[in-house]
């Protein structure tokens, strides 16, 4: 605990990981495409005039798939070591949820 | 930096407290804060006692009276409460995990000056123009009509004192899930650590919610926004739904705690491991859940129609479910256990009734159609109070008994232990039990005073002479402290000879950097099973001697948390014409805490080691 | 912790934010944090929901007639970009290359500023049409929610603005690696938040 315990990474194993980075990095790329695909989709078919009840829960989903792409890729829920921090921001999801759910349907007007 | 502690001069132990971030130390200021205001909000309620005494009564007018109960209600909540609990929490947390200090220490210190600087802004509304006014639920039609300053102060004290507790509850949460020493599985956990987990968890989701309900109220009043103003499109009904989303998980943010601290207490005074430890867990993680889910529960007369009602109900009722399993797992710790009646103990023994009963009058109130009766009348005051002071309370005051060697090295008195909770118990029960009935006669809560021959008199007489008799109680325990810290006989280890977790098996006075050697957890009630084993050191070690790595002083927490407090008045008297000075106070206040956030992040803040040859010729902590 | 250790891309480690127990415990209390701001963000959002289009009697302002698609088009592309190039950024704090995430980190705050900038142009140019937020329920709800947004905005370029520089002559090590780390995910999030502004103050406003 007192003092950091470095590890020098063999030849082999840096090229390794730089390799991994690489292609990691190459996934972030095409993620970022798929999520102003999903963008482009949305503003488009508000523009385009189809039926609210055709493109509104159309948009959330695509809102949705977006933010699971950001949580997922850019930042990082797809490799090890995040179980707390999904626990804590699924329980707060959830929390939203209800809440907003309250807020359109009990709170009178 | 020498590690030895020297006799210190009174100014050092003062600039000591001031820029301490020692978890023990930071713990003995919540506890002197957190009584402080305890008393204060005593004091507040005594004042209401008296003035419902006898009808008619003119002891204190209308308008007064309404500030004694909100202030009393949110001092008692949000400054007397809580900050007890993160107490007994920041005192025996780290060392039931057997961690060296908490995740984050600075933090923990910048916790709670937040706190108090909120919680003295508060209060000195009583002399600057006008405490609160409109309940400790401030109700947002009530509370924009209302001319004085005071409710300004309610929700600019409140959002600073949230913050520091928002930042603690962190704080724990990163503690507990990192912190932990080898061995220590979440389900080898004491339960006070498990209970202090959820209620950390309750606090990060249900914090915000106020922090936002505070800040429409501070703009609808100080900035002229229209949240709450229907005139202008706004709905007073979204206040009551932020303040209970709140709301509901404070309470179980409050008694999750006190939970814990009562399954330490019974099991280590039964002697007996914690009856159903898994269920225990899985009740309190259910209860934080449940508690989520249950909010409208405080506003069924409001009218959000039959089926918002019918879902609340329901889920308010499930929640007495785990609630009853931990209620037999505590009647089942104590069966067939090897009793001593200490002190703890005792406080523990009074609180399963009392406690039973406010959960009684709790699913009572649950089912819809009857809280239409039951609603704004003395009767939801009396459950209120057998939950808060019957589960909390009790367990505030058996914690000061049972962790005070832990936390000063010295016991407090037994005898005037048990004399102290026969007064407060008496004078409880005698207070608050008479209420249910005073409001199944109509006696509407809220009110400064009543008709005589209504039948209530005699009803009110009995309950203020309980309230007498809860103070003498209080009395009692602080000169029960008083005492003692003249005697100042030093408790040693395991006081209690009974101690099953390890806190108990650190030496006294507990040493600044907590464990010499990280310990190693072998099972449920650690020290328990090394004593069994006949361990005189009462613990396993994971590791050899090594350097130690501590984190400095600072003072900057202070410095933020001040910074705040000044910028709290420049907001407050911005609405005021003739006080062209707040502005620049507001701007300096601010600048003050950013300038100090600024300072903390530039410099490159390491902490110190405490070397092995030091740690080897201290004697553990011995003097 | 000892800064005075000298690291090589070699011997930097692959997680340098959880390298020391420091950072381990700042990733993950971050991430807590995160999860309350998300409830602090729902109530906004709630609130907004309940009050949209509120106001006195006969106001003239709604979503369909305030909100153009094209400015928030533009500046959803600035955010979510700029949420690329701090992915970039951290690549290269995870390849120990100091002076490419500097540089990938001042991109981001570029792209950040120029959202900020369309933000007060879009507020400004509602005020200057009597929209306010004293004016009506709608305004006060709509300026907080997108104004927190906003205020988170400022508040992320500051973090990254004051990284650097406090930064620029340290270089990269693992007391500040963690720090860069959080700044980002902190970045992530601000774009998270700004998906469901953007589809749900405006694109679903837009929509009747």
């Amino acid at each position: 605990m007192s003092h950091d315990v470095t590890h020098t990474r063999t030849q082999q194993e840096y090229e390794y990981d730089r390799k991994r980075a690489n292609l990691g990095m190459r996934n972030q790329v095409t993620v970022f495409a798929l999520m102003i695909f999903l963008t482009f989709i949305a503003f488009a078919s508000v523009q385009a005039g189809m039926s609210a009840y055709l493109v509104a829960p159309l948009i959330l989903l695509f809102a949705a798939v977006q933010v699971a792409l950001q949580l997922y890729y850019f930042m990082h829920w797809s490799e090890k070591g995040h179980g707390m921090a999904q626990f804590f921001m699924y329980s707060a999801a959830f929390i939203a949820f209800t809440m907003i759910l309250a807020f359109i349907t009990i709170i009178w007007w | 930096m020498s590690s030895t502690a020297k006799k210190k001069g009174f100014g050092a132990t003062i600039w000591d407290y001031l820029t301490t971030v020692d978890h023990k130390k930071i713990a003995v200021l919540y506890l002197i804060a957190g009584t402080l205001f305890f008393v204060i909000g005593g004091i507040e309620a005594m004042l209401i006692r008296i003035q419902l005494a006898e009808p008619n009564n003119d002891f204190v007018s209308a308008g007064l009276f309404n500030e004694i109960i909100t202030m009393h209600g949110t001092t008692m909540i949000f400054l007397a409460a809580m900050p007890l609990l993160f107490a007994f929490m920041n005192a025996a947390v780290p060392l039931q995990i057997g961690a060296r200090d908490v995740a984050f220490p600075f933090l923990n210190s910048l916790g709670f000056w937040l706190f108090l600087f909120g919680g003295l802004f508060l209060n000195l509304s009583w002399f600057l123009g006008g405490a609160p006014d409109a309940g400790w639920t401030s109700y947002a039609s009530l509370s924009l009509a209302s001319p004085t300053h005071g409710i300004d102060f309610y929700a600019l004290g409140l959002q600073i004192s949230g913050a520091g507790t928002l930042i603690a509850g962190i704080n724990f949460l990163v503690t507990i899930i990192n912190m932990r020493a080898p061995g220590m599985t979440y389900m080898r956990m004491p339960l006070f650590t498990w209970t202090t987990f959820v209620a950390s968890a309750l606090i990060l989701f249900a914090f915000p919610p106020l922090t936002v309900g505070l800040f429409f109220m501070i703009f609808d009043r100080m900035f002229d926004a229209n949240f709450f103003d229907h005139l202008n499109g706004g709905n007073t009904i979204i206040w009551e739904h932020l303040f209970w989303i709140f709301g509901h998980p404070e309470v179980y943010i409050l008694v999750l705690p006190a939970f814990g601290l009562f399954s330490e207490i019974f099991a280590t005074f039964s002697r007996k491991r914690l009856f159903g430890y898994s269920s225990m867990v899985f009740a309190t993680i259910l209860i934080g859940f449940l508690g989520f889910m249950v909010w409208a529960h405080h506003m069924f007369t409001v009218g959000l129609g039959p089926t918002a009602n019918a879902i609340f109900a329901v889920a308010t009722m499930a929640i007495a479910v785990p609630t009853g399993m931990k209620v037999f797992n505590w009647l089942l710790t104590i069966w067939g256990g090897n009793i001593k009646v200490t002190t703890p103990m005792l406080y523990g023994l009074g609180f399963i009734p009392s406690f039973v009963a406010g959960g009684v009058t709790g699913v009572m109130q649950a089912s819809a159609p009857l809280d239409y009766q039951l609603h704004d009348s003395y009767f939801i005051v009396a459950h209120f109070h057998y939950v808060i002071v019957g589960g909390i309370v009790l367990a505030l005051f058996a914690a000061a008994h049972y962790y005070w060697p832990l936390m000063f090295n010295q016991m407090l008195n037994e005898t005037l232990g048990k004399i102290t909770f026969v007064f407060f118990f008496v004078g409880f029960h005698c207070t608050f039990f008479i209420q249910h009935f005073l409001g199944l006669m109509g006696m509407p809560r809220r009110v400064f005073t009543y008709q005589g021959d209504q039948g209530w008199d005699l009803f009110n007489y009995i309950s203020t002479i309980g309230a007498f008799l809860m103070a003498i109680g209080v009395i009692l325990l602080v000169v029960n402290v008083i005492i003692t810290a003249i005697k100042g006989e030093p408790a040693g280890r395991d006081p209690w000879k009974d101690g099953r977790t390890l806190e108990w098996a650190i030496p006294q006075p507990v040493p600044y950097y907590n464990f010499k050697q990280t310990p190693l957890v072998r099972g449920l009630d650690t020290f328990w099973i090394e004593k069994m084993e006949g361990n005189k050191e009462g613990m396993t070690y994971a590791e050899p001697i090594s350097d130690i790595h501590m984190p400095n002083n600072s003072f900057i927490p202070f410095m933020i948390s001040f910074g705040l407090f000044v910028a709290a008045f420049g907001a407050l008297y911005h609405q005021d014409a003739d006080k062209a000075w707040s502005l620049p106070v507001l701007i300096a206040g601010l600048a003050i805490t950013f300038l100090s956030m600024i300072v903390r992040s530039l410099k490159d803040d390491l902490g110190y080691h405490i070397h092995k040859e030091e740690l080897m010729n201290e004697k553990g902590g011995k003097k | 912790m000892d800064l005075k250790t000298k690291f090589t891309p070699q011997s930097w480690p692959a997680h340098p934010e959880n390298a020391t127990l420091e950072g381990k415990n700042k990733t993950l209390g971050f991430w807590i944090f995160l999860g309350g701001e998300t409830v602090l963000f729902a109530t906004l959002f709630a609130t907004f929901l309940a009050l949209k289009n509120k106001g006195p009697n006969g106001m003239e302002f709604s979503t369909q007639s305030l909100f153009e698609l094209p400015l928030a088009f533009i500046m959803t592309m600035l955010l979510l970009t700029s949420s690329l190039t701090s992915v970039y950024a951290m690549y290269h704090m995870k390849n120990h290359n100091f002076k490419a995430m500097q540089a990938w980190i001042a991109v981001t705050v570029v792209l950040g500023l120029g959202f900020l900038g369309l933000e007060i142009y879009e507020f400004y140019h509602y005020v200057h049409l009597g929209f306010t937020f004293t004016q009506s329920a709608f305004g006060s709800s709509f300026y907080t929610l997108v104004g927190t947004h906003g205020l988170h905005v400022i508040i992320g370029l500051a973090w990254f603005i004051l990284l650097m520089l406090r930064n620029s002559k340290r270089g990269l090590n693992l007391y500040n690696a963690p720090k860069y780390y959080l700044a980002s995910l902190y970045w992530h999030f601000i774009d998270v938040v700004w998906v469901f502004i953007f589809t749900v103050v405006y694109l679903m406003g837009v929509l009747d």
